[in-house]
């Protein structure tokens, strides 16, 4: 079958692979480039653990045509920490044991900072709002929801901005 | 989080490095970054996709398998049939030689369940092998199926499952089902005041992990395959593994421990024999991970469970006897549900001192999907039914059902309905602290009440047992059948003085355990067993609690045995 | 033969594309499409995306408005002109869901999916369809759902509605068992116009009552030239059930969809009573 090429722009950097026409991002993602953050959990848009973001905007890379992605720019949790110093979301899910298998984690921080990056000061409720579409099966929502509020309660003013 | 040091005080070492207090994970910078290595997380060079054809009836023959058109298809590497499975009949506990292969990797002739495996394809891609997927043709036969535990009881019910053809796990390949009794309960429901029976049941639950159940399977250097895998425990999916591949087990080197969430549903090795098969036939790395619907409708959820209970209760809410029959729904393969039933059994009458208890645990097939493992299986609904039923008891007798629990409890020295002596109850003090966080008003006499004091004396006797026609507890036969025999008060265990009576196995590797016979009952000359006594009623405690005393074990008990779950009493 | 994809530049070039290759499934926000892609359901034929603007667009402005079929949930979120559609939009998935889902795609959603629908249903809408080269039809929405249900597919342009003339008159209710975010137990919409003394064109919508969201007729009967008021609402407790025919599915069965919906529809019309 002819494979298509498709280029974006992947945590920084220019990426290009090909696809099968229909493949979907997170293939392409994790087996085309092996960036292995985001998970498969569930290919229908219930679990949200193969959340990144495309042009700052939440999807669900399982669910989303890689060839629609050309030209994008792409944001997934192997991108977040900036170089060896993790993000204040990172740091905050490592402190207030936000997780526990880990296999949500990926997604849940993908949320949590499009949440951030539009909305510094989020309320209890936006949090959660935030994260509906993620699904923590060992069912720690509680630190998770902490984790957030911590994290941007404690960032540098720059990147509340 | 509050940690409770007021209680049993001298019976814990304070001195502890982890116990409350903060320590960070060692896994977590591997979490919140994206780099702990789940099983899928691998990158492999020719990597292919395997998914299997699932049979859309509940039960039927299958007439023709024609793959044909899906070998055609683009992408399709080999496909796998169950001809192609070397040891294509397996059961997850022969590891441990208990019970009978029952379960096919790939059916052959029939299929048992909806969902259940018949071909796997091999592709290039995903895409490629859902497509091949859907060209496979297979002709079915329907069956009549079952759905309910006490219906496939029934004379005349479909037969689910060849290798246990009551339609129940036979345990040692004699026993229909797990049986205790402790006391006589017929006498105990004689002498209530209060008889409460109930019916409880609870569906099958699916442990819907995030990351669904899968494997890749890779050819390694000298002569092995390496295995990334999502199973609970790594080194039993090798060994069920190594014998459905047959394969030695030293040739498959197997990689996992980060897990997306198990909960009981990756014990099974759902995926990793066809990987391996699919990495042996092809010389290729092999991926096979179920799809969401796959992991919701055809991995093994914690089996549904029917639950009988009957109490009988005397005037001042003391329980004198309880009888529990129940039926673990196994759906088509036995997996671990037969362990379930040990489990539960061990586990009556719930954490309770009662002198007369009788059990009657079935393990029951039916045409619905494989039950496992799952956070406490075995115990947990029967739980929720005793604890039910426990206020209902106390409503029966007018009772605080919080009361009616610590004066029911059991406590440290008294003896068990599997005859073992209780220690580290803690059930009176976990009541007491419930009471206290819910502000729920409890009498000044419970709130004294402690699990270490009251117990043990006669309340650690163990009562004359009626037993079943020839000491077995339990045969088809005598499902209904009334006893015949009583063991003597004190009675620890069958004794294993006289010579057991071995009836034949059925093949040359499982020798079924000794069934025992005894001593004809003869009442002229066998002491009567003794009137029945009601346990004392818990003495009020004193004013300065005693420091605790030894649990007044019988001698029988000192460090010459120890109970397997699986087997039994056997000698250390 | 594997799936293919194509891209069409304007909605009449997708417009025959689709009528040329009944195997061609025109992709939107691809929550439902991808979904069978990738569960096995879709392995052959084309997929089609629509680049055209128009596609997106949304007319807000007056009383009468115009949302493009390919008009996220998150779009309608962020416009406050559209506020009095921000709880259905809301009631569609997580914010990933809803920066992708799009009000095309709704409008095939199979039950209990769909709940936006409901919404347009109750406020009168009109789709927007195209068949072949040629400009878009008006079409009713519950002309539209019952061409639906028989299987016709069609592509659509869009959606026109009027606005509310009282914000209050137009309420929406999803129950679901997962909070915040769950599928449907059932969802009902209400465009009562004057029920602050007397309700003239009531409109009522359920949706997860049917094979498609359906209109309430018992309950507008019901409701029609009545001032909102116990009895009013009695009376459409009465009819609630009225033509209903619920699925039983993972999230209910139909005996226990019929038991609560009239109970949350008395909730809901007792909100404003």
């Amino acid at each position: 079958m002819a494979k298509v090429p498709v280029q974006f722009r992947l945590n920084g950097s220019d990426r290009a692979a090909f696809a099968d026409p229909a493949d979907n991002l997170l293939t392409v993602l994790r087996r085309g480039l092996n960036d292995f953050g985001p998970k498969y959990g569930c290919g229908q848009g219930t679990c949200g653990t193969c959340s990144v973001l495309i042009d700052g905007e939440l999807r669900l890379s399982c669910l989303t045509l890689a060839a629609a992605c050309e030209g994008a720019s792409i944001e997934t949790v192997s991108g977040m920490a900036d170089g060896p110093n993790l993000h204040p979301l990172q740091n905050a899910f490592m402190e207030h044991f936000a997780a526990q298998c880990g296999f949500c984690t990926p997604g849940m921080l993908t949320a949590a900072k499009a949440l951030l990056d539009r909305n510094p000061n989020p309320s209890r409720e936006e949090v959660i709002d935030a994260i509906a579409g993620n699904i923590c099966r060992c069912t720690g929502y509680e630190p998770i929801i902490q984790a957030i509020l911590s994290a941007a309660r404690g960032m540098p003013a720059q990147r509340r901005s | 989080m509050e940690f409770r040091k007021d209680l049993f005080q001298n019976e814990r070492d304070d001195n502890l490095n982890v116990v409350g207090k903060g320590v960070q994970r060692q896994d977590m910078p591997g979490h919140v970054t994206g780099r702990s290595p789940f099983f899928d997380d691998h990158a492999f060079e020719g990597l292919l996709h395997l998914k299997v054809v699932r049979s859309p009836h509940h039960h039927a023959r299958i007439r023709r398998i024609d793959t044909s058109a899906a070998e055609r298809a683009p992408g399709v590497k080999r496909i796998l049939r169950g001809a192609d499975v070397p040891v294509n009949k397996n059961t997850l506990l022969s590891l441990i030689n208990f019970g009978k292969d029952d379960e096919p990797t790939l059916a052959v002739d029939k299929v048992r369940y909806k969902g259940e495996p018949i071909v796997a394809i091999i592709a290039e891609s995903e895409a490629q092998a859902l497509a091949a997927r859907a060209l496979v043709r297979v002709e079915y036969d329907p069956l009549p199926t079952v759905f309910d535990v006490e219906e496939a009881l029934k004379p005349g019910a479909p037969l689910v499952n060849d290798t246990y053809p009551g339609n129940t796990f036979e345990y040692h390949e004699k026993y229909d089902h797990q049986k205790l009794r402790f006391g006589d309960v017929e006498r105990g429901f004689s002498m209530a005041e209060f008889i409460v029976e109930d019916r409880y049941q609870m569906s099958p639950i699916e442990h819907a992990p995030t990351e669904t159940n899968g494997s890749i399977a890779a050819p390694e250097q000298n002569d092995r395959f390496v295995v990334h895998s999502c199973a609970q425990g790594l080194f039993f999916s090798l060994g069920t593994a190594a014998k459905i591949v047959n394969l030695d087990s030293n040739r498959l080197h197997f990689i996992g421990g980060t897990v997306g969430g198990g909960f009981g549903g990756k014990v099974d090795s759902l995926t990793e024999p066809l990987s391996i098969l699919g990495a042996m036939m092809t010389g290729r790395p092999v991926r096979y991970v179920l799809d969401r619907e796959e992991e919701m409708l055809y991995g093994s959820p914690r089996g549904a469970e029917r639950i009988y209970i009957k109490d009988g209760i005397a005037r001042d809410g003391r329980i004198l006897a309880r009888h529990i029959r129940s039926y673990f729904d196994a759906g088509a393969y036995t997996r671990l549900s037969s362990y379930a039933a040990i489990k539960c059994t061990a586990h009556l009458p719930g954490p309770y001192t009662i002198p007369n208890v009788a059990s009657d645990i079935y393990v029951v097939y039916t045409n619905r999907c494989p039950s496992t493992a799952m956070r406490g299986f075995g115990i947990t609904a029967v739980d929720f039914a005793l604890e039910v039923h426990m206020d209902k008891g106390a409503e029966a007798c007018g009772m605080d059902p919080m009361e009616f629990r610590i004066l029911n409890a059991y406590r440290d020295g008294d003896m068990k309905a599997h005859r073992r002596v209780a220690k580290n109850t803690a059930l009176i003090e976990c009541v007491q602290v419930a009471a206290e966080k819910a502000r729920w008003p409890i009498s000044e006499e419970a709130k004294r009440q402690s699990s270490l004091t009251g117990g043990g004396g006669a309340r650690a006797e163990i009562p004359a047992t009626p037993i079943d026609e020839n000491g077995r507890f339990g045969r088809p036969d005598t499902r209904n059948g009334r006893s015949t025999q009583t063991l003597p008060a004190g009675t620890m265990r069958i004794p294993m003085t006289k010579q057991p009576i071995m009836e034949g196995s059925t093949d040359n590797r499982a020798k079924p355990p000794a069934v025992p016979q005894y001593e004809p009952y003869r009442p002229a000359s066998a002491p009567p067993p003794p009137a029945y006594q009601p346990p004392p009623a818990p003495a009020p405690a004193p004013a300065a609690a005693p420091p605790p005393a030894a649990p007044a074990a019988p001698a029988s008990q000192h460090g010459a045995h120890r109970f397997s779950s699986i087997f039994g009493t056997r000698r250390r | 033969m594997p799936l293919a994809l194509r891209v069409a530049q304007s909605l009449s070039e997708a417009a025959g594309i689709l009528a040329a290759d009944p195997r061609t499934r025109l992709l939107s926000g691809g929550t439902l499409v991808m979904r069978d892609v990738n569960e096995g359901r879709l392995t052959d034929g084309t997929l089609l995306r629509i680049t055209d603007p128009a596609f997106r667009q949304m007319q807000v402005s007056g009383n009468r408005i115009e949302l493009g079929a390919g008009v996220t949930m998150a779009a309608i979120l962020a416009n406050r002109e559209l506020a009095f559609l921000h709880a259905p939009a809301r009631a569609v998935g997580g914010p990933a869901i809803r920066n992708m889902a799009t009000i095309g795609g709704n409008l095939f959603a199979e039950t209990p999916y769909g709940d936006f629908t409901v919404a347009l249903l109750a406020l009168d809408a009109q789709v927007m369809v195209l068949a072949g080269y040629g400009s878009a039809r008006a079409m009713p929405l519950e002309e539209f759902l019952a061409g639906r249900a028989r299987g016709e597919a069609r592509l659509v342009a869009g959606i026109q509605l009027n606005r509310p003339q009282n914000a209050a008159d137009f309420r929406f209710l999803k129950v679901s068992r997962v909070k915040p975010k769950g599928l449907s137990v059932l969802s009902i919409a209400t465009h009562l116009p004057g029920s602050s003394s007397r309700i003239g064109q009531a409109r009522v919508a359920y949706g997860a009552m049917g094979p498609v969201p359906m209109r309430a007729r018992g309950v507008e009967r019901a409701l029609e030239s009545k001032a909102l008021d116990a009895g009013a609402i009695a009376a459409a407790r009465a009819a609630a059930l009225e033509g209903v025919a619920p699925a039983t599915d993972a999230i209910a069965t139909d005996w226990y969809r019929r038991e609560v919906l009239p109970v949350h529809l008395v909730r809901l019309l007792g909100e404003r009573a």
